[in-house]
This record gives structure tokens, sequence and C-alpha cells, in this order.
């Protein structure tokens, strides 16, 4: 029988959850099982409604397995949206607080919904896609382990929703970037060591001899994320058929176990993985060779050697020991050596195709991607000196910091990552539309233009208001005049924010039609053939 | 290069790989954590802090659950502007027993660290309840829903039970009070000198308005009053509290 062991199992696990829904201790929790048990029993209906009993066709197990990459290219879409919606939502909610609808929709509860999904629904799903895509056709062999490609993409599409569900519901465990409760997390760390398995174990099999650049990148990001989610999340529960947790440290040790996560997040999540793909996708686009081996390699073990240094520069002048506090800044500033090591490696692979930035949008927008890139992270250690952070912590410029590390380089290297990925995994000649890839491009590059510039100036006034004084020595400013003064910047910000997600709804449309197989009649791209002048 | 030639040894031997990368991203975390959980001077040796009442660690996950953290912080750093603003610099100490931390990220809203018995309870539950009647300017959500949702906790020792196993000092007797004490503190018909006794300085009384009924609106009050008001500064030292 087709799908017979997974239609008993979940159909287990849809009783279970059933069984919490009734048992649970508190309300949220009741809730946050009847989601689960709606999830499950759901998808179970759906295999049933697929399940035949005809002996099924042998698999050709020679060829590359596309098909949970091909899923995981259309949640990378999907989830991208639904994060940047929200994004913009909540963007609108600190300009027009009445948009907040409580209890389920006001901003407290949305913003993890908004980080969460696009941090690890959209770039979760673009890491998980690609990595599987990249690591098959550089190793040349077929990914390992059978169904567990299948098990570890819809266990985390399982992850997202109960994580998302969860903060609509007031889940949460209060730590950025970490907030889903105990359970999930459990669960997450399953789903987790599946991925490493698979990845591993297909390294394992290949026929190259050497593994590839992209992939060291990938398996560091993997194997940092487990250790960091494991210690970051250790928490008791007040009881297991409850939703609330504390977590195993106080205070001081755990806001530094909590940044010691969160900046690691960026690093290993957003940055280490990101940067595998750019080694693939990079000089597979631009047909040119990775720049320099020789600065991969120095740049990979000093980039993971230095980032998870960096977590206190996120605790300056707080009650964490000065001693940590200086030696997270110190290490801040090195890891600008590293992380450009990779922009000029990301940069330079173009030698010899830089007139293709005229031509191929796809190319512009990694480029683009890789630049943003750079600068986020010489951005980043400049706020990681004691004396800058002073004025920029608490502040809106390190929103700012943070979408240009964000849309910039993680949401742009996707995008043409997607753009790439998209016509080869459908057997399609091209995509729908170019001239769509450029609109995309010119709308999110904008977006972020906007975004980031109205989060500096933002930023530095509520900064600067914050500490001024008059003549007499008095504070000049009340906390709530700061607010007000913030509310055109709100607006604009959440402007460009609209520009970003503009760009994404129409690379959903782009998408959707090279699947579905249609192209667009349009003019080649200008520049691309160049007019035959007369000879003089 | 002899050294990046043997590179190529790691670069086909994936376990190799995987145990280098490995150790090279342990190192920080070492480094920089571990010496905070037995460095003496990590945390100032002060007086006066306790462990959460049971109704203020209710407010506390009503704080969590809502995603205050998001929007206030609660660290007041040692700078003239935020002295002045918000009360003495925070100490180490005075988190000492909060699974999770709250210190924040973003101060969208001001500082909490020290918000205790700067305004009446009357003000907090208007300003929770609408805040822009009290604050024109302010741009927080309204949580009036926490005024009608009576605290739904069906044993609430179990939750001073994980907070000990985690290091919290709660002795038995507060843990075989929790639930008394819960309902105690925020109904004006109660004996609340149990309360009082065991957690010194708790807001006692009807907090929101309703004597009728123990809300989350209570628990958040109950937790908000207290916020920075255990340790009494007229008697700490703060050259011997330097790090």
């Amino acid at each position: 029988m087709k799908f017979g062991t997974e239609i008993v199992v979940l159909s287990l696990v849809a009783f279970a959850a059933l069984v919490a829904a009734g048992f649970g201790v508190e309300g949220p929790f009741r809730q946050h099982m009847g989601v689960l048990f709606f999830a499950v029993a759901g998808f179970t209906a759906i295999l049933l409604r697929n399940t035949d009993f005809k002996p099924a066709a042998p698999i050709d197990t020679s060829a590359y397995m596309d098909g949970p990459i091909r899923y995981g290219a259309i949640a990378t879409v999907f989830w991208g949206v639904v994060g940047m919606l929200v994004g913009v939502i909540i963007a609108l909610q600190l300009a027009y607080p009445d948009l907040n609808i409580q209890p389920w929709f006001n901003f407290g509860r949305l913003r993890p919904l908004h980080t969460s999904g696009v941090v690890f629904a959209f770039g979760g799903n673009a890491l998980l896609c690609t990595s599987l895509y990249v690591v098959q056709r550089t190793c040349r062999a077929r990914l390992f382990g059978g169904k567990l490609a299948w098990f570890v993409f819809w266990g985390y599409q399982l992850f997202i929703v109960m994580a998302a569900t969860g903060y609509l519901l007031g889940i949460t465990e209060a730590r950025e970037y970490a907030e889903p409760e105990w359970y999930v997390d459990l669960w997450l760390t399953i789903v987790w060591v599946a991925y490493l398995i698979l990845f591993l174990g297909t390294i394992l099999k290949r026929k190259e001899p050497h593994i590839y650049v992209a992939n060291w990148f990938y398996l560091s990001f993997i194997v940092t994320i487990a250790m960091l989610h494991v210690v970051n999340n250790l928490s008791m529960p007040a009881s297991f058929l409850g939703s609330k947790s504390y977590s195993a440290f106080s205070g001081v040790q755990d806001a530094l176990t909590q940044w010691w996560y969160g900046h690691n997040a960026v690093g290993f999540f957003l940055t280490a993985g990101f940067l595998g793909m750019m080694y693939y996708f990079v000089p597979k686009q631009a047909n040119r060779p990775v720049y320099s081996y020789r600065l991969s390699i120095v740049h990979f073990w000093a980039i993971i050697f230095l980032y998870i240094w960096a977590g206190p520069h996120h605790l300056h002048y707080t009650a964490l020991p000065d001693w940590a506090q200086t030696l997270g800044m110190a290490f801040s500033i090195m890891l600008w050596m590293p992380s450009w090591g990779g922009m000029i490696n990301g940069l330079m692979t173009l030698s010899g195709a830089w007139d293709k930035l005229r031509t191929d949008p796809i190319i512009r927008m990694m480029v683009m991607a890789v630049a943003f890139y750079g600068m986020s992270t010489f951005e980043g250690p400049i706020m990681s000196i004691k004396t800058v952070n002073s004025l920029s912590h608490y502040t809106d410029w390190t929103i700012g910091h943070v979408h240009s590390g964000a849309l910039g380089w993680v949401g742009m290297i996707s995008f043409g990552a997607i753009y790439y990925m998209v016509p080869k995994l459908w057997n399609r000649e091209r995509l729908y539309s170019l001239r769509l890839v450029t609109w995309h491009f010119w709308l999110a590059t904008l977006g972020i233009v906007v975004y980031a510039a109205v989060m500096w100036v933002s930023g530095i006034m509520q900064g600067l208001m914050w500490r001024e004084y008059d003549e007499q020595g008095f504070l000049v400013y009340s906390f709530a005049e700061t607010v007000a003064a913030m509310h055109p910047f709100y607006v604009m910000r959440a402007i460009g924010g609209a520009m970003y997600l503009t760009g994404a709804l129409l690379m959903a449309w782009n998408v959707t039609m090279t699947i579905l197989g249609h192209q667009r009649e349009e003019q080649p791209m200008p520049g691309s053939e160049p007019a035959l002048r007369p000879a003089e | 290069m002899g050294l990046m030639d043997k590179h190529a040894i790691i670069e086909k031997n994936a376990t190799l790989l995987l145990v280098g990368s490995l150790l090279v991203v342990t190192v920080g975390g070492i480094v920089e954590i571990a010496p905070l959980f037995y460095l003496d001077n990590t945390i100032e040796k002060v007086e006066g802090m306790r462990p959460y009442s049971p109704l203020e660690l209710a407010g506390r996950n009503i704080y969590v659950r809502e995603g205050c953290y998001l929007c206030h912080s609660q660290m007041i750093r040692p700078f003239r502007d935020e002295v002045e603003r918000y009360g003495h610099y925070s100490l180490a100490a005075e988190s000492m027993y909060d699974h999770p931390f709250q210190w924040g990220s973003k101060r969208t809203g001001p500082d909490l660290a020290r918000v205790g018995n700067r305004y009446s309870n009357e003000w907090h539950v208007q300003h929770l309840m609408d805040p822009r009647s009290v604050v024109p300017e302010s741009i927080m959500p309204r949580y009036a829903f926490l005024k009608d949702a009576p605290i739904e906790v069906k044993d609430f020792s179990t939750h001073l039970v994980a907070n000990a196993r985690v290091g919290v000092p709660y002795s038995d007797d507060m843990i075989a009070h929790a639930n008394a004490d819960l309902m105690a503190q925020a109904d004006p018909n109660a004996d609340a000198s149990g309360v009082e006794k065991r957690y010194p300085k708790a807001k006692v009384g009807d907090l929101d308005g309703n004597p009728q009924q123990v809300t989350e609106m209570d628990a958040l009050v109950a937790y908000l009053q207290m916020l920075g008001t255990l340790v009494d500064f007229k008697t700490y030292d703060d050259a011997a509290g330097y790090r």
C-alpha cells in the first residue's frame, strides 16, 4: 500500500494531538494541540486520497531526487510572500496603532511571526531546497536515505505551522528568533538531525573526490545551528500537558546564551548557509569559476571561528561583565575581514563576465545581494564598537541594519537562486519573463534603499533625542515626544517594505507561470546583441 | 603552499570536515559563556532580591506571552540620560531569578526596568486598556482583554517547581502556598499576610479595579508594580559592585 506506514503513524500522531487538546492544562496549549490535530489529520486525509494498492513503479536511483526540492522552491516563494506581508502589516501598526487587533493580532504577537516567517520559513526553505539541489549536483549523487528528504521537508513545514500558530496564541519562550516553546523545539531538533543525516549521507556517497566549497558552508551551517538550537532552548516545562517552560539559565547567563544564539542565527543561518548558495549559483549563472580557491579556504575557517564570538555586542553597556563585552566587540571588528573575503570571492567570480550585468537581471540580483552583504558586514562591525553602540542600541538603526542584510543579502541571493533553479527543476526552457525579473530587481533594490535610509535617519535621530540636554542641564525630550517624532519615518518604512513585497509578488507570479509552462513573448534585453557598426 | 595542499585532506573527508567545523565553532561560546557561571564577580552582592510571588510570576508570563519585550527593554545602561530618565542603572543581580531574562533589544516604548511604583495601579489599568487615553503620542496596542480574562491556572505550584528546578530559591513553604497566594495577593477579601511575609514589597490588594475576580490584568499590574523595587539603592555600594 502506497503511504501505508505514513498513514498509520500520522493517524496515531493526530490521535495523540486530539488527546492533548482535551487534557491540556491551559487554554492556549489546548488550542495549539487542536491546530496540530487538524494539520496532521488533514495531511493524513490527503495521503489517504492518494494511496493505491498497485505495486509501486521502481524508482530510478541513478537520477537526482528533485521532488522535495520542487516543493521547497514553491514553499520558499509562498512563505517569503507571507513573511514579508506580515512585515508590512507590523510596520503599519507602528505608524497607525489602531491596526492592532487584540489579542491575536497585536504587534507583540505578530512580530515573532514576521521574524520567524522570513528567517526560518522563507530563508529556511530556501536553504533546505538549494542545499539539497547543490549537494546532489556537486557530489553527483542521489540524496541519501530514500524518503528521508520528504520527512525533512514536511517535518520542517509542520515546525513552521506550529511555531507560527503558537505565536498568535501567545505561546512563546521570549527568546528572539528562538521563540517556539519546548515541544516545538523538540520537534525541530528531530527534523534537524534528519536533515544533517540526509545532507552528510549524500556527501558520503559522492562520486567526486573533493567536497565542493558550497557544501562546506552548508554543512557548517547545519551542524552549528543544531548546537545553537539545542543549547539555547534548554528549558524546564511547568507541565508536559502545558506550553509554558522556564529557561534553564537566568539573567546575565541567559542573556549571553540567547545572544550567542541570536547573533549566530545571523552568522550561520543567514550568512554561512547563504554563502553556500552564493558559491554554487553565482558561478553557475555567470558561467565562470569561483575567483579564488585559496581565499575560500581562508575565509571559510576564519568566518566560522570568529562569528561565534560576536554575540556580546548585543549586550553592550548592560549588566554583562565588561570583559565579555570587550571580547565580543574585538571579535566583531575582526569579523569584517572574513566577511569581505566572501564578498570579494563572490564579486570577483564575475571577472570576465561583468557585461552580463547589462543583459542578465538574475546576475544583477546576485551581484546586488553580494554588494549588500558587503555593506551590512561593514556596518555591523561599526555598530559593534561600544561608543557607536551606545547611540545605536535600542533604536531603529539596528532594525535598518538587519534589513539591509536580510532584504539585501539573504532575500536577493535567494531570489537569484530561485530564478536559476525553477526552469531547470520543471524542465522549462526559460523563465516566464525576464522583464518581470528586472521589475523585481528594481522594486526590491529601491525598497531596501528607502527602508535602510529611513531607519538610519529615524534611529540616529531617536538616539540623539534621548540623550539631548538643554543649557540648564535638563533632558530636552520626554520619551513620548521621541515616539511622536518617529511617525513619518514609520510611514516611509512601510512604503519601502511594500515595494519589496510587491517585487516578491511579481516573483510569485513569474514562478507560477514558469511552472505552468508559459513563456511570455517579449523583446530581448537591450544590450544583449551589440548593434553592428560599419567599419571605418 | 604546503598548508593549502594539506587542506585537500579535509576536503576529501566529510567526517573530518564535520568534526573540524564543530570544534572551531564551539570555542567562542565556551570562552565567553562558561566563565559567567563560575566567576564570582559576575553577579553583584545585593540585598532584597527575592523570587517572584505567584501572581507576579503569572503577570510576568503574560508580559512574555504578549511580547512586551519586543518594544520595552528592562536594562538601564550606565549613562547620564538613562539614569536620569529611568533610575539607577540595572544590576546583573536584579535579573538573577529571571527565567528567561527580559532585557530586550529595542525601545519602541520606554525602559521598564524600574517602572514599579512610578504610576498608580489605576494609571496602569487605564493605560493597558487604552494607551492613547493617557499618553496621546503612544503607539502601544490595547490590552483591554486582560481585564476580562480570569487567571486560568489549574495548579500554579507546578510553575514554582519548574523554576525551583532551574535554580530559583522557592522554598517548600512557598510552593505549598502557591495556589492560595496567587489568589490572595489580588483579592481584597482574602488574608494576604502570608503573601507579604513570603514576598516582601509585593503589591497586595485589588489591582485592576475589579474586586470580584482575579484577572490577568491583576497579575500584569502586580508584576509591573514590583519591577526594579526590590534592591534598596540607598545601601548599595556602586564601587563594590563594579566589574
